[in-house]
């Protein structure tokens, strides 16, 4: 399945947990500080100086390299557990979003967005799939931090947060629980080997 | 051996250790890819060796958060060293992150204004007339979901029970399948050491108490990037040393699977 940017909200309503799609389009980055900073904007009725709505966002803090114009050279997803109560926020002025991260969230997306997970640490094959650097904003908050509007060609996700709320990471936490209860005294406290 | 060749030298494992990855690391990650039966975590292993794949052939780091750089220098009791072999170490640093280039990692823990990539060295003295130095560059996400504990010396075979607790808290945070480094004994400061030294291992060899610790995390099904699935942690290494017999100081030191490590002898 191919997801295009900007994204057609009702389309969102087809992605299922654990479905494999692929992003082609404009993605921004943003993280910690870009979020506050999105954020300031939002409440205090300032203009972005990129879209956000029906855009896709995604947790990074790219390592790049200026050679007469920016170039990538890795990056990878960041944790996106850090943004749950700003995502929360943000998600009030736009019609729907789409998240690109690692580890999941803890959002209610309210049919609005969906979660896709890409795989942690895999940041150089990332810059595989990123075509183009199509601009960068807020680059006073350091490279990790900036904006960085970047243009991607079948980038490989999981759907792992729906827009009816079905959640990945839930299902395997529950999965988890229940087999640490399965491990008996031996398997767990026991230590043969002293 | 001169100033020069400790820079160069500190330059050539930082680039080998961010853009390859160590046959032993690779073979458990390939290990892992050919026995899991869990879908999504095919992908994410699929995805994480052909990164590395990737990485090695363009020359470019495997991941993003190129780490903080982990020093471990041995200097043999016959090594005439006529130079300040800590500041050729942080010059090494700098010039490796402008040419890989790195990400500049470190900041004032209260303040966190960046101060570069300012390296954390352990220098140890040795017989011989070799310098010996190894190179750990590690992430965050993973030395985050590390933990010490001391333990009571009659909990001994509730150690288990510990490296299993932290590594269920830490879920998917660490970026699994993971490295543990475990360090029982010492002191409170020295079984950190141990733990994060015993990351230098060749992940393939284990003995019976690492194995039967490897196999009870397994159970719990965290599986690769916290999605499910069989392979958690991909090796359990640990360090020991005596202790007082008042204490039992237990460390875990949690790697993610970028497991980023070099070895350089200098004569």
């Amino acid at each position: 399945m191919e997801l295009r940017t900007p994204i057609e909200c009702k389309s969102l309503r087809d992605l299922k947990v654990g479905d494999l799609i692929y992003v082609t389009g404009e993605v921004i980055t943003a993280r910690d500080l870009a979020h506050t900073r999105i954020l300031e904007h939002l409440e205090g009725g300032k203009p972005l100086p990129f879209e956000i709505n029906r855009a896709v966002i995604y947790h990074c803090g790219p390592l790049m390299k200026f050679d007469g114009k920016w170039k990538v050279i890795s990056a990878g997803p960041t944790t996106s557990a850090r943004m749950n109560e700003m995502t929360r926020k943000i998600l009030r002025y736009v019609d729907c979003m789409v998240i690109i991260g690692k580890g999941g969230m803890n959002v209610e997306f309210g049919g609005k967005g969906v979660y896709l997970s890409y795989t942690g640490g895999c940041g150089a094959l990332a810059s595989k799939y990123i075509k183009n650097v199509n601009g960068v904003h807020w680059l006073d908050l350091g490279m990790a931090e900036a904006v960085w509007v970047l243009e991607v060609e079948k980038f490989p996700c999981i759907v792992t947060i729906d827009s009816s709320g079905n959640n990945l990471y839930e299902y395997v936490k529950r999965k988890v629980d229940d087999n640490y209860k399965r491990l008996n005294r031996t398997q767990y406290d026991n230590l043969k080997f002293i | 051996m001169q100033f020069e060749d400790v820079v160069e030298t500190v330059v050539e494992i930082i680039r080998k250790a961010e853009t390859e990855l160590s046959e032993d690391v690779l073979k458990s990650l390939k290990y892992a890819y050919k026995n899991e039966e869990n879908e999504i975590a095919r992908m994410n292993l699929r995805n994480i060796i052909e990164n590395v794949e990737y990485a090695k052939a363009k020359g470019i780091p495997i991941c993003q958060d190129t780490g903080l750089p982990v020093f471990f220098v041995e200097i043999g009791r016959e090594v005439c060293l006529d130079f300040n072999l800590k500041s050729a170490i942080i010059e090494g640093v700098n010039r490796a992150t402008k040419e890989i280039p790195l990400r500049s990692n470190a900041v004032h823990p209260i303040t966190r204004r960046c101060v570069g990539n300012n390296p954390y060295i352990d220098f140890e003295l040795v017989e011989g007339d070799e310098l010996k130095i190894a190179v750990i560059m590690k992430g965050a996400g993973s030395e985050n979901c590390s933990a010490l504990k001391m333990m009571m010396p009659s909990d001994v075979h509730k150690i288990k029970r510990f490296v299993i607790d932290v590594v269920r808290e830490a879920m998917g945070k660490p970026c699994p399948p993971i490295f543990i480094g475990l360090g029982i004994g010492s002191t409170f400061d020295g079984c950190a050491k141990l733990a994060k030294k015993a990351l230098l291992r060749d992940v393939t060899i284990m003995n019976d108490f690492e194995i039967e610790i490897l196999d009870a995390i397994n159970r719990l099904g965290i599986g690769a990037m916290g999605m499910g699935g069989r392979f958690t942690a991909l090796a359990v290494l640990s360090e020991v040393d005596s202790c007082h017999t008042a204490s039992l100081p237990v460390a875990v030191n949690i790697q993610c699977w970028a497991n980023r490590k070099a070895f350089a002898v200098l004569r």
